[in-house]
């Protein structure tokens, strides 16, 4: 050991507590006003009112807890809205999550003709914000719900199914160039391999590769789930009224109202439609953490 | 099973992976495809495995064209240098895949593949996931798993390179031990000439997606045909030097400034009066003695049974194996006796050898 100052033990073990507390308070200071707002979030949905974080009642004394704010869920309504929020996520875990682990198997395995426009192209579209298609999508919908007989009931405009089919549209890219990468890193020879043991190809994408991109797979549901449990734009352009509206549009209207916003219940609200995504978040996170290694040393 | 390959060629546009290679193997035979990284070897296997489709020519088994045949009907088991276990399958799940696949009976796949397992040592971590096992156990799992199924035809992909040294010897004979008792027909594809020289009954040295030669390692080793395998056949690799053959008093001479030696006469008549032509000498055909061509030492490697000495001759110099109980040392003049029954000679141009081309 090489010490080139004097310190006293004592001085020395409170340099060293001061080096490890240091970007503890850093971190606590920058994460604060997220943690302090979602402490009021929590507190006003059981309170007539707050002052700061203080729940106060109609004097401005300290109390005034109540349920009052919750009363929503009485209603029949929220269900409803909780059900086509549910079946907007969940249609786009399974539509994405479908659609692009088939087509970035076949974009990082396959040779086509157009497969690199193809993926340069994708890239590009992606790069379109949402909002300049609105009106295209509109009259896409407005079709199909027109023209095309018993698909238009399902998945035409105003419907729950026509949101999640634009939704999963409009991720498609990202999610096809997701799990291209995904697929490029597994060996070939693994899959060679398969094809090899006896396997047709599907059987080698369904039994060999997809188990090593578990991973890459419950990022992309995540990911899904959650753009499409906080859908607001797409939901709130294609639908009307609270039959097929969602969760993010039910508590637009809250605001929109003429009369006073009353912020205690936009926050029960808020709150209530954050429950599924952390439920859903726990599930998940396991998978995400479970990346499988070894068994394949070195190799193309 | 009989493998015969014709014409076989693989382009991917302007890009040869293999170039009209015809070769065949017989029933039961070992054959091993030597050649240093992209020569194409690899590329070749993986047609007779039917990954690649060729480009051009046939592979044939039992007389039979297989080039439109789904390697899943191919019945060849194969063995990768990566070894591609399937790493969300325990050592069970991954011998037992082919059965699987060919709907064997539970009970009968189990049995067949606890005997596999047994056969290679891995009977007891039928339960193991492969990462929780060791890179020679890893290596036994990727054998077994080509094993079970009884192919006719088995592929190994450089199958030893990513174990450590002594693991390979054992795992070498290991392998030679089982294709021999099985009798299944082999193709072994290596960069190291040892392998080959050592397990094959035959090796297929290949540069460039070309063929170069198919002979057994003897023949290689004594008679090579070509530059290309004289210096990659034989460890350490053969000397070669630039000489001129010239017939003196019914003597031929192999000359070159301060370099000169007295070749056999069925060897020199076939290079006397050429020009300029390479002669090669293997180190160990080369012995120092009390009398002979006088050189200084330029290097002295141990090599721990032998050293291995440079040792410049004019503006030559060549590799001499020696016994390190002699204590040479850098700057010591020795002098050198060849072995001229063993001389090869080479046409600097077309790189064929002038003694067995033909």
């Amino acid at each position: 050991m090489a010490t080139t100052t004097f310190e006293t033990e004592r001085g020395y073990g409170v340099r060293r507590v001061l080096r490890q507390a240091i970007p503890y308070v850093l971190l606590i200071i920058s994460i604060l006003p997220i943690v302090v707002g979602y402490a009021w979030v929590i507190i006003a949905t059981f309170s007539h009112r707050t002052q700061g974080l203080l729940p106060v009642d109609g004097e401005g004394n300290f109390g005034g807890f109540t349920l009052q704010n919750w009363t929503f869920l009485r209603d029949p309504e929220i269900w409803r809205v909780t059900l086509n929020t549910f079946g907007i996520a969940a249609g786009m875990v399974v539509g994405v999550g479908f659609v692009s682990t088939l087509a970035g198997y076949a974009l990082s395995r396959m040779n086509f003709a157009g497969r690199k426009g193809f993926l340069g192209l994708t890239l590009a579209l992606h790069a379109f914000r949402p909002e300049m298609l609105l009106i295209a999508i509109f009259f896409v919908l407005l079709f199909i719900k027109n023209n095309i007989p018993l698909i238009g009931k399902w998945f035409g405009f105003n419907t729950v199914g026509g949101v999640a089919l634009v939704m999963i549209s409009l991720d498609l890219p990202l999610g096809m160039w997701l799990m291209k990468g995904f697929f490029d890193n597994v060996t070939w020879d693994m899959e060679r391999s398969a094809l090899i043991d006896g396997a047709s190809r599907f059987r080698v994408w369904w039994e060999i590769i997809l188990p090593q991109i578990k991973p890459g797979i419950a990022a992309l549901a995540i990911f899904n789930f959650i753009s499409g449990w906080n859908a607001f734009l797409i939901p709130y352009t294609f639908t009307i009224g609270a039959k097929v509206s969602n969760l993010p549009v039910y508590l637009n209207r809250f605001s929109e109202d003429t009369s006073m916003v009353a912020w205690n219940q936009v926050a029960a609200v808020g709150l209530f439609s954050l429950i599924p995504v952390m439920i859903f978040f726990v599930f998940t996170q396991e998978a995400l953490l479970n990346i499988y290694g070894g068994g394949a040393k070195g190799g193309v | 099973m009989e493998v015969e390959l014709e014409n076989l060629s693989k382009r991917w546009g302007s890009v040869v992976g293999a170039d009209s290679i015809n070769l065949d193997i017989r029933d039961g035979e070992f054959v091993a495809f030597l050649g240093p990284s992209g020569c194409g070897k690899t590329t070749t296997l993986l047609m007779v495995a039917g990954i690649y489709k060729p480009t051009e020519g046939f592979v044939r088994f039992d007389g039979r064209i297989v080039n439109q045949v789904a390697p899943k009907d191919r019945n060849v088991g194969m063995v990768f240098q990566s070894y591609a276990l399937y790493p969300h399958m325990t050592v069970f799940q991954n011998i037992s895949y082919p059965l699987k696949l060919k709907k064997i009976p539970k009970e009968e796949m189990q049995k067949h593949t606890q005997q596999v397992a047994d056969m290679m040592g891995i009977g007891h971590l039928m339960d193991r996931k492969p990462a929780q096992l060791s890179g020679g156990q890893q290596q036994r799992v990727a054998l077994g798993r080509a094993l079970v199924k009884e192919p006719a035809l088995l592929l190994f992909d450089e199958p030893l390179s990513n174990l450590d040294a002594r693991l390979r010897l054992s795992m070498r004979s290991e392998i030679k031990r089982l294709q021999m008792e099985m009798g299944i027909t082999s193709i072994y594809v290596t960069h190291d000439q040892v392998e080959a020289m050592t397990m094959a009954d035959r090796i297929a040295v290949m540069k460039e997606g070309h063929l170069q030669a198919y002979a057994t390692p003897d023949v290689l080793y004594d008679r090579p045909r070509t530059l290309f395998i004289a210096g990659f056949v034989g460890n350490p690799p053969m000397n070669f030097v630039d000489v001129e053959v010239v017939r003196e008093n019914g003597d031929y001479h192999a000359r070159r400034g301060g370099f000169d030696v007295v070749v056999p006469p069925e060897r020199g008549e076939k290079v006397v009066g050429k020009g300029q032509v390479i002669l090669g000498v293997r180190p160990e055909d080369i012995t120092i003695a009390d009398t002979g061509l006088p050189g200084e030492i330029y290097v002295v490697e141990p090599l721990g049974r032998d050293d291995l000495i440079d040792v410049r001759i004019g503006a030559a110099g060549v590799h001499v194996l020696a016994d390190p109980e002699l204590g040479l040392k850098i700057g010591d003049t020795v002098q050198l006796n060849f072995n001229a029954h063993k001389v090869q000679f080479f046409d600097p141009q077309t790189e064929m050898s002038l003694l067995w081309a033909n």
